[in-house]
């Protein structure tokens, strides 16, 4: 039975792992083939390196995951405040039910439905080229918001009301009880939901597919180009690296400072 | 309690516009384009002109189905054996398990493409062998493989995280009462992991069926599903109209469907990441 | 303690890319301050030399000459598009503005028709002088101020269709007509086009019609031809044919012939023929979209393509070798040292791409109104044309049977039992 159970978590790992390490290793090859390894080279990462397009691609990626990230924290943050505090169910339930919509509907659905929005304004305004780094930030902060909702909203949920209370008892106005009291507990899940917010940002390829023009690409829309036309091999090595900064990114989350916590236990 | 503030009051305010503005604006944008022609006029004709999709719709609910299911008979066994793992290797298995769902899915549908593609590294291989080729890119069964390996992740992690969190005590409590292990199964351990089934199946059915990319790649762009469809009609502006219908539809469908999954589940709690 | 982890590490990761990016945006906002003017090129893919594997980069080029010479900089912002149609989108829809871009000819005409080009000064472009008589006064933009060019567009590129087949899985004897496209002994081996004008352009030329017809049934007939040829197609692809060919995914393609060339670069195996039932030839041309914003500098840009320059280089045959293409400017199609280097390429490469000879072609036309509307929906009804085969019926069946099954029996089972 152990043995069946390993084997088997073995065998699916292998074949999960299989296309990602074929990349990686190959992303070496000299010979800029994927059939047959000629030889070790980093020739490829050389290339992307010099490839310009790779490069902005990114800085376009970085830009629009910070700014819609922090844009949808604080949009989020203040709504799920206004939520919490709001008398009426029906309405809370109504708001919270629509901010979900981005991520029960299929991206697709979203991406075209926001891509309409844009095109009849647009229409409306007489505008030419509107589609761009301005719409891409708009659909990636809605899309942001209800994961930021759904990071703060529990915080406030579970906040103690008669702190927040005996600060507006001590003298404190409404919105210093909450800048000072309210806030640093609920820090820990705006910071949760502004990573999940900048990681889902950084990761999107469908909706940014129909609100971007071509002028402004992000790194997911880079790859997608690439895989349309002939690949450049540099390409592969982009893929690798992604692959590889994930790969430290989750080992430094999950065990990194173990030792530490042995200590703590220990207090 | 006090009467809120002003400040209390208004704080959602920027929220529920953005909502408004952005969520529910687009929405009936798309069942305005759905009811209305080239011109703007309310008509029918783009729910008439659906007919010739009904086969494609059909695919698309199939193969996102058959993907589910095969991910959920992978992913299940999974997960229970990762969850009877020691600690220190479920940590090193889940880091595992989530780097594929960290990495883009473009990435890992084009090295899938790549490996699997007649003149890929398997068919070299299987060709050197004296092994015949396997013809799997412009495939059905390709486009279902691309949909497993993609999604499969996202059926396992939820389960897994159920199973992790079972109360051990039911488990031996069962078989002190003299349950087998199949029994102890499919009477304890099924029965309280319905919950993490359920959010796995609407995390691998929904991409499943709305996915155009994997179509793309793995069905050399011959096997055509919604989700190409809507990409393909949204690149010209003259068929905005019938993609938009298309888009509703396949709405309406995704919404029934996940609502009669969640009255399957009993509690609401969806896992994301 | 792994949540705190998790969230400082987080905010490391953010708070080191807030450091980053301004540093990151100031090599490209910062200079816009001082200046700098954008020009916005949409090219084909693969259609331009950009400095990839050793070439030279003809857009930095552009951007050196332009500042050594006017004392002001600008910057090339270049992206790509995989077919007329999905460059047509874009420029239609106004959902960006660019200030170059290389249609072929019967989108030309589609887009002057639309009077979304704008009128070239040909003052700003003294090089088209280079380009081939032949190639002025065309039929898609005929040139209605009699000053001996285009109106509206400069040939850029030119070329023809054929068929590229790998020579170790086709039989010599099958070559030399449309008909290997339709071939079931290759079936799941042949690659289609994946847009609709060049799709039913290999189907219209197999059936000897007009490749512009004006007969409705004629373009029928053309569909249930692609329909029958859909069952044994690998599939619809544009550029990833590259790939595909390359490492023999695929043993028969209908693509351009520069393509072939490039190919053929990576993989000697691979040959080509022009059908004999005669092809399309087509001519791409740089053109600026009336809705440009910088419609002088575009114009400096195209005259800067089209010629050599003693000092930095020459742009119209780096990018004629790059792309393999022919190219309708003598100062390219009679240099002796690119004469050389495509037959380098290939044996007779050269006579492949400029010898016409004997070889039967036409050339697109712009289909209006109703004839565009029946193209647009015959292509939809080939795409949606999937084939729900019995096994996938039966297959879930079987699964909602199943689970169907087992959901009611549990229900069953839970109302008994709270009877109870």
């Amino acid at each position: 039975m152990k043995i069946l159970s390993k084997s088997y978590i073995f065998i699916i790992f292998a074949l999960l792992y299989a296309p990602i390490v074929l990349l990686i290793v190959f992303s070496f090859n000299e010979a800029g083939s994927l059939n047959e390894f000629t030889g070790f080279s980093g020739v490829w990462y050389k290339e992307l390196f010099n490839d310009e397009e790779a490069f902005n691609a990114l800085k376009n990626s970085l830009i629009l995951a910070v700014s819609s990230s922090l844009i949808a924290t604080v949009i989020g943050t203040f709504g799920a405040l206004g939520l919490h505090h709001m008398r009426k169910k029906y309405i809370k339930g109504a708001v919270n039910s629509v901010t979900n919509i981005p991520m029960m509907n299929p991206d697709i659905v979203t991406g075209v439905s926001m891509m309409l929005l844009f095109v009849a304004v647009a229409g409306f305004l007489h505008t030419q080229s509107f589609l761009g780094f301005w719409t891409m930030l708009v659909a990636h902060v809605t899309f942001n918001l209800p994961y930021v909702l759904l990071s703060v909203m529990p915080r406030f949920n579970q906040l103690d009301r008669s702190l927040s209370e005996a600060a507006l008892d001590l003298g404190c106005t409404p919105s210093q009880a909450f800048f000072k009291v309210e806030l640093p507990q609920i820090v820990p899940g705006i910071v949760s939901g502004l990573m999940l917010g900048f990681t889902m940002s950084l990761d999107d390829f469908v909706i940014s597919h129909f609100v971007s023009s071509p002028d402004f690409q992000t790194l997911p829309l880079y790859v997608y180009n690439q895989t349309a036309h002939n690949v450049k091999f540099s390409m592969y090595a982009l893929c690798a690296l992604i692959v590889a900064i994930i790969l430290a990114v989750l080992l430094i989350v999950n065990f990194a400072g173990s030792p530490k916590k042995k200590g703590a236990a220990k207090r | 309690m006090k009467g809120r503030s002003v400040f209390q009051r208004m704080a959602a305010a920027p929220h529920i516009v953005w909502a408004v503005m952005f969520i529910v604006a687009p929405m009936l944008f798309v069942i305005y384009f759905a009811f209305t022609d080239e011109k703007g006029v309310f008509s029918w004709s783009n729910f008439a002109s659906l007919a010739q999709y009904s086969n494609v719709f059909i695919l698309s609910i199939a193969f996102a189905l058959i993907a589910t299911v095969i991910c959920l008979l992978i992913g299940y066994p999974l997960a229970y054996f990762m969850s009877k793992a020691k600690p220190k290797t479920q940590k090193v298995l889940l880091v595992l398990l989530m780097l594929p769902m960290w990495c883009n899915l473009l990435i890992r549908t084009y090295a899938l493409m790549a490996l699997l593609d007649n003149g890929g590294l398997l068919n070299s291989l299987l060709e050197s062998l004296g092994l015949g080729k396997l013809h799997i890119v412009g495939t059905n069964f390709g486009v279902i493989l691309g949909m497993v390996y993609d999604f499969l992740p996202y059926m396992v992690l939820p389960i897994f995280t159920t199973m992790t969190k079972l109360d051990r005590r039911y488990i031996e409590a069962s078989a002190d009462l003299g349950c087998n292990s199949f029994q102890t199964m499919t009477k304890v351990v099924f029965p309280l992991t319905v919950s993490g089934i359920i959010s796995g199946i609407t995390m691998v059915f929904v991409p499943s069926i709305s996915t155009f990319y994997i179509s793309q790649k793995l069905g050399a762009g011959k096997i055509d599903l919604v989700g190409d469809t809507i990409e393909r009609l949204f690149q010209n502006p003259s068929t905005y109209n019938v993609g938009a219908a298309i888009s509703l539809i396949m709405m309406i469908l995704i919404i029934v469907s996940v609502g009669i999954m969640n009255r399957f589940s009993d509690n609401d709690g969806g896992i994301i990441v | 303690m792994k949540k705190t982890r998790f969230l400082s590490l987080s905010l490391a990761i953010l708070l080191v890319s807030l450091l980053v990016l301004p540093c990151l945006s100031s090599c490209a906002e910062g200079e816009e301050d001082g200046g700098v003017t954008t020009l916005y090129v949409y090219n084909w893919g693969e259609y331009i030399s950009d400095g990839s594997e050793g070439t030279v980069d003809v857009n930095e080029m552009f951007e050196q000459w332009y500042y050594d010479t006017y004392g002001k900089r600008v910057v090339v912002n270049y992206s790509t598009y995989s077919s007329n149609e999905s460059m047509y989108a874009k420029i239609s829809s106004g959902a960006a503005n660019y200030d170059v871009i290389v249609p072929s000819d019967y989108m030309i005409d589609r887009l002057i028709d639309e009077k979304l080009l704008a009128p070239l000064n040909y003052d700003n472009i003294p090089n088209a002088k280079y380009i081939v008589p032949e190639f002025q006064n065309s039929d898609y933009d005929p040139d209605l101020d009699h000053d001996g060019y285009n109106d509206y567009s400069v040939p850029y590129m030119y070329g023809m269709i054929g068929i590229i087949y790998n020579t170790e899985m086709v039989d010599e004897e099958d070559i030399g007509s449309w008909e290997l496209m339709w071939n079931e002994k290759y079936k799941g081996n042949i690659l289609q086009f994946n847009n609709s004008r060049d799709a039913f352009g290999t189907a219209q030329y197999y059936l000897g019609n007009d490749v512009n017809s004006d007969d409705e049934a004629e373009w029928r007939e053309a569909l249930d031809l692609l329909k029958q040829q859909k069952p044994i197609l690998q599939g619809y692809v544009m550029d990833e044919i590259y790939n595909k060919m390359e490492n023999g995914s695929a043993a028969i393609a209908a693509y351009y012939a520069g393509d072939f060339l490039a190919m053929y670069e990576n993989n000697d195996s691979l040959e080509f023929f022009y059908p004999k039932e005669g092809t399309n030839i087509y001519v791409d041309a740089m053109c600026v979209p009336a809705s440009s914003q910088n419609k002088e500098l575009a114009e400096i840009y195209i005259n800067f393509m089209l010629g050599v320059d003693e000092e930095y280089g020459a742009p119209a045959i780096a990018n004629a070798e790059y792309t393999y293409y022919a190219s309708p400017n003598v100062l390219v199609c009679n240099d002796e040292g690119y004469i050389e280097y495509m037959n380098e390429i290939k044996e007779g490469g050269y006579d492949l791409m400029y010898g016409t000879d004997g070889i039967e072609t036409s050339s697109y036309k712009n289909l209006t109104g109703d004839k565009l509307l029946l193209l647009n929906q015959l292509w939809e009804e080939l795409k949606s044309d999937v084939t729900v085969s019995g096994a996938i019926y039966i297959i879930c069946g079987i699964i909602v049977v199943v689970v169907g099954g087992a959901l009611i029996f549990l229900a069953a089972r839970k109302r008994y039992r709270n009877n109870y």
